[in-house]
């Protein structure tokens, strides 16, 4: 490929200005096809103009074909994904080495007499259809009709923003990890790219590279599965350490600052390659004239359903046009050609597959409409170039409904969600008589919650009148959050305005809130971060859109914990409403979200909705009654606050902030019989869940090994079955669909799940009692189950967690089974009150 | 008996309270209600010609008496199956420890005070030696469980057998180069420090006789006749074993706790066998001789 190195091609360039701008010593005909870039795309079109001997030049800048996939590493595995897509092209596609690849591709050009000219880098581009002129620069210019763009955007690296960014040790490309020995490298980025990198500098653990992977996101969502598998394995096998969540924050000669969710961390770095993906080569791209879809960085050239730009005669193709993959990339070399040549009722080659998914939908619409419908009327689809749309469409699913039709039930569980093409929906919110639908326009989504938490259904949605609604999958969407800017900003502004609506209540509107949401901003807060400090001017309110904060008040010199919280929340509203400095200082106890809504902006929102500021004097003047009984106490019994402070501050240390549903072992009751953990093994099918002893303990109070049932569950980022979900109560279980590929084990942080097999069946409990016959109650002994192994194959090994005891109606076996009433399950926003402290615990 | 959360969670964070004081001493209430009626039954009633077992109301008070007993010997069966349904194992015990309490009263409100060397007796006593063991349970239940938190910190048991097997290991490394009367000095240690043994052992915290101690007393003896080399090797020696000494007092003391938490059982348990056995025979023999 062409490889544009930091806009180096783009610089003398100038607009289009008619044919004839620069002649220099032509050489050559007119070429009726000109295509930029050798790599997959680029070869495939040459390949199939070569076929179909129309005349055609290939330029390429270096002296090789394909230079992206030339520089992947030695050895590289390249894999052929989509698995469902077919290719169809001149050139062949298999998975396979890098190097066989390479070669079937030199040998495919060099049969169909492709005409390559190596070297070839350009300068400039003028001219119109039908005679373009291409500024080599090396002084030659080449003449088309038209022109292939195939050039790809790994020339325009995304590069590190932190402090030190700039440093001479920090690289985008990583040609041959075996160069590198016995250092410390930090790879950056979660892709493909950055995961294949790290793998490579830890395949031969002879070289002593100490490799660390630091990634923006909790999951590999972007990554190919097999890649995120591997990495997940060598973390496993200790060989390599990843931090995710994590944002790196400081770079210096032989040291790196990453910041993760458990605070900042300063390790030895002799070498940072970063891969933070690309963009596109933008300034070349716009001196020839081509108009993105948005000023965006990420933004990808407007394009027709035929690849033609908004400069007649020029085409688009490949990872510039926002396809990366290489199966793409060569179906679409053919499809150019093809279109050049003047087809026009071409199919491209997963049409079939299309056509089948939205055969028998109304409308009458061909695959190409109905993906132009979609992208239109979908709001959080517009970023998304037509050809992205259509891989986009290969994932979901279009589903037409009649009115009244129910799209999703409450409390059932589904992650999926759903953009509403035509129509409207209705949302059932409240239950009994308070029971009232709020209807949600054509454009929008509905059901994004299970996007970010995974929780079920929490209303049921109907169809208000016969609807046409796209199924996205949460992995697709995931996707397409982690890619495309606008689809991010939408979802991120239509889940804000919600929460906003339903955490306020008070009869406000979607319309009373426009004001407030214009400046709303969204922050990361990192652990132990302050949103709001006690003593400072200012009014703003914060909403915690996820993870949860402490409120913590200087009492006597000593900060003292005033509450929790949890997601779903907002505080700032004593200072907005009364004036005066703020009272306490609010932090975050797990790497949270906030919304930061602008004071003035807010006063004037309660000056037109008196309800909501009765709701908020309501709420600060509880507030203020639990601050004041606190600092009262403080007075008259320090050490029981301090003691209360001092709880609340170790469970806020043991991740309580980001839990849903904890238990909590209180020593100074607990004998130490274990029935917990044998009641536990006796619901679920002979196999604890919790490990009592295991785990922190402080003031007596013990956090055993056992599930807190994350708000954001970290089991749940990368199940391949999708197997794990939330129930109604709040309860991340593991369904019967796991494979035990023991991804979630790995994830999790707080080692409460268990990859095990389902024991023999014990003899009934009477006949333990009266006879002695079978291990007795709890876990069965590895010598007891070898000995009643069932004859044939083991049954496999599942991942196994705490499911909260899921349909069962007495609650969690744990706490019911507890002689004493040691073990308790708490949630930490009930908690963590000052309740605890009048029982002087 | 519990309370059932709210839809929408699973816990109950309003119930954090011991089986003692559960629902604000709820089963205590009920069991001096029952108390209160059974004394208040036996001055009213005018048993002629003096309150024994075979007046109506003492068929009452015995029917009673026996019923909760045999109700009493069920928390055997129900902490142990815990299956479905919508109980607490903490309500049970609430109950069991408040009602066995009241059994006392009402048996022998029962017997009329009419003692002898007799079968009705040996049921009595059975039954107050059921109750006396009961009470010291409900002593260590509530004394005993902050001393066994406290001692094991964060630590679990079988982290800290596997510290003890660990530092043995070390110890035998440790006492390679050494000359064979040193070596068989340290053997003591690796042989001799047992923990866990039989009951006294456990209940005294068995220290007795406790090789490790033996090995570092004799250890400081060596010192003198040893070289400077030596020296150097019997000072790690004596920093492993003065370790191991800590790791073992820790573990003799958690097994010590349990120990005192079940040895109750131990007499509680069979007590009430033979508690029912003689209340069958009780019965049975008031019946024939009736």
């Amino acid at each position: 490929m062409v490889k544009q190195r930091g806009g180096r091609v783009g610089t003398a360039v100038h607009a289009v200005c008619g044919p004839g701008a620069t002649r220099g010593d032509v050489v050559e005909g007119v070429h009726r096809i000109a295509i930029l870039g050798s790599g997959p795309a680029g070869l495939s079109a040459a390949a199939h103009a070569a076929a179909r001997g129309v005349s055609h030049i290939l330029l390429e800048k270096s002296d090789h074909l394909s230079d992206t996939i030339f520089r992947y590493q030695r050895g590289k595995h390249i894999m052929a994904t989509p698995s469902q897509l077919v290719v169809r092209a001149d050139v062949s596609f298999e998975p396979g080495k890098r190097e066989t690849i390479l070669d079937t591709w030199s040998s495919e050009a060099a049969k169909h007499k492709v005409n390559v000219r190596y070297h070839a880098e350009v300068k400039s581009i003028t001219g119109a259809k039908g005679d373009f002129s291409i500024a080599l620069s090396d002084g030659s210019v080449v003449r088309a009709e038209t022109i292939v763009l195939a050039i790809g955007t790994q020339g325009n690296p995304n590069l590190m923003s932190c402090e030190g960014g700039g440093l001479s040790h920090v690289q985008y490309q990583l040609d041959d990890p075996a160069e590198y020995v016995d250092e410390h490298i930090c790879v950056v980025g979660g892709g493909d790219a950055g995961i294949e990198n790290a793998l490579g500098l830890i395949a031969d653990r002879a070289q002593g590279n100490t490799v660390t992977l630091v990634n923006r996101g909790a999951d590999f969502a972007r990554a190919k599965e097999a890649n995120a598998k591997a990495l997940l394995a060598a973390q496993e096998a200790g060989h390599i350490t990843l931090l995710t969540t994590a944002e790196t924050t400081l770079i210096e000669p032989g040291w790196i600052t990453v910041d993760t969710p458990e605070g900042a961390t300063r390790f030895r770095c002799d070498r940072v390659i970063a891969r933070l993906g690309s963009a596109p080569p933008r300034k070349f791209v716009e001196s020839i004239g081509l108009e993105f879809t948005s000023a965006a960085r990420e933004a990808f050239p407007k394009l027709s359903p035929t690849f033609e730009s908004t400069v007649p005669g020029i085409y688009v193709i490949g990872a510039l046009a926002g396809y990366p993959l290489i199966k793409h990339c060569i179906n679409q070399g053919y499809d150019v050609v093809e279109y050049i040549g003047g087809a026009v009722d071409l199919k491209p080659a997963d049409e079939p597959i299309l056509e089948a998914r939205l055969k028998g939908l109304p409308g009458n619409r061909s695959v190409a409409q109905w993906l132009e419908f979609l992208r239109q009327e979908i709001e959080i689809l517009r970023g998304l170039s037509p050809l992205q749309m259509r891989e986009f469409l290969l994932d979901s699913d279009v589903r037409a409904y009649q009115s009244g039709d129910v799209i999703f039930k409450r409390n059932s569980v589904g992650s999926s969600v759903f953009g509403i093409a035509s129509g409207s929906v209705e949302v059932e919110v409240g239950g009994g008589r308070k029971r009232m639908t709020v209807t949600i326009p054509r454009g929008s989504i509905v059901g994004e919650v299970g996007l970010i938490s995974g929780r079920p259904r929490g209303a049921t949605v109907r169809a208000a009148e016969p609807s046409i609604l796209l199924e996205i999958p949460r992995m697709a969407a995931l996707r397409l959050m982690a890619s495309v800017k606008e689809a991010r900003d939408t979802v991120n502004r239509i889940t804000t305005e919600r929460q906003l609506l339903q955490m306020f209540g008070s009869g406000l509107t979607p319309d009373d809130l426009t004001d407030v949401l214009e400046t709303a901003e969204i922050r990361q807060v990192k652990t132990g971060e302050a949103i709001i400090r006690e003593g400072e001017d200012g009014y703003d309110i914060f909403v915690v859109r996820s993870g949860s904060m402490v409120v913590e008040k200087q009492i006597g010199g000593k900060p003292v914990f005033l509450s929790y919280l949890p997601a779903g929340s907002y505080v700032g509203e004593m200072a907005l409403i009364d004036g005066g400095r703020r009272s306490a200082t609010v932090q975050a106890a797990i790497r949270s979200e906030v919304v930061r809504l602008d004071g003035d902006r807010f006063r004037a929102l309660l000056r037109r909705k008196p309800e909501l500021e009765e709701k908020l004097r309501a709420d600060m003047a509880d507030r203020r009654k639990v601050n004041g009984y606190i600092e009262e106490q403080k007075g008259k019994f320090g050490d029981v606050v301090d003691m209360y402070s001092a709880v609340a501050d170790f469970l806020v240390e043991q991740g309580i902030g980001e839990a849903t549903d904890v238990l909590l072992i209180d020593e100074t009751l607990c004998i130490g019989c274990d029935n917990c953990e044998k009641a536990c093994a006796d619901v679920h099918d002979g196999l604890s869940r919790l490990d009592r002893e295991a785990g922190r303990t402080y003031a007596h109070l013990h956090v055993p090994t056992s599930c807190r049932h994350c708000e954001h569950p970290y089991c749940m980022t990368d199940c391949p079955p999708n197997a794990i979900h939330r129930g109604p109560d709040g309860e991340v279980f593991i369904d019967e669909t796991c494979i035990g590929c023991g991804n979630c084990q790995r994830n999790c942080p707080y080692d409460v799940i268990r990859m095990d097999s389902r024991p023999p069946k014990k003899p009934d409990l009477i006949s333990w009692l009266l006879f002695g016959v079978g291990p007795g109650p709890g876990e069965p002994d590895k010598a007891w189950r070898a000995k009643h192994k069932p004859k044939g194959a083991e049954p496999p090994k599942v991942a196994i967690k705490c499911d909260m005891c899921i349909g069962k109606a007495g609650g969690p076996a744990c706490v019911r089974a507890c002689p004493t009433g040691a073990a308790i399950r708490v949630s930490p926003e009930e908690f963590l009150t000052v309740k605890r402290m009048n029982r002087g615990e | 008996m519990a309370k059932t959360a709210k839809t929408g969670e699973r816990s109950n964070p309003g119930q954090h309270d011991g089986f003692l004081g559960y629902r604000n001493f709820r089963w205590a209430w009920r069991a001096g209600a029952l108390c209160v009626i059974a004394i208040a039954g036996y001055l009213l009633m005018d048993a002629e010609p003096r309150p024994n077992g075979g007046s109506v109301y003492g068929y009452a008070a015995g029917t009673i008496a026996a019923l909760l007993v045999l109700w009493l010997t069920l928390l055997g069966l129900r902490k142990r199956a815990i299956t479905s349904g919508n109980w607490s194992l903490k309500a049970w015990v609430s109950a069991h420890v408040y009602l066995g309490l009241a059994v006392m009263v009402v048996a022998t409100l029962h017997s009329g005070f009419q003692f002898g060397w007799n079968i009705h007796t040996l049921a009595y006593a059975l039954m107050v030696l059921v109750v006396v063991s009961g009470l010291f349970g409900i002593t260590v239940y509530a004394l005993l469980p902050r001393y066994l938190s406290r001692n094991r910190g964060e630590t679990t048991q079988k982290q800290m057998l596997e510290t003890l097997k660990a530092l043995d290991r070390q110890i035998n490394e440790a006492a390679q180069p050494l000359s064979e009367v040193q070596a068989r000095v340290v053997q003591m240690s690796l042989d001799g420090s047992r923990v866990g043994g039989g009951l006294w052992r456990r209940l005294s915290g068995g220290r007795g006789g406790c090789g490790n101690q033996r090995a570092l007393s004799r250890l400081r003896g060596l010192r003198r006749q040893a070289t400077d080399v030596e020296l150097q090797m019997l000072d790690r020696m004596e920093e492993l074993l003065q370790r191991k000494a800590v790791a073992l007092a820790q573990v003799r003391r958690h097994l010590q706790i349990r120990a005192w938490l079940s040895v109750w059982l131990a007499v509680h348990v069979p007590a009430t066998i033979a508690l029912i056995a003689a209340i069958t025979a009780h019965v049975f023999s008031v019946f024939i001789y009736w």
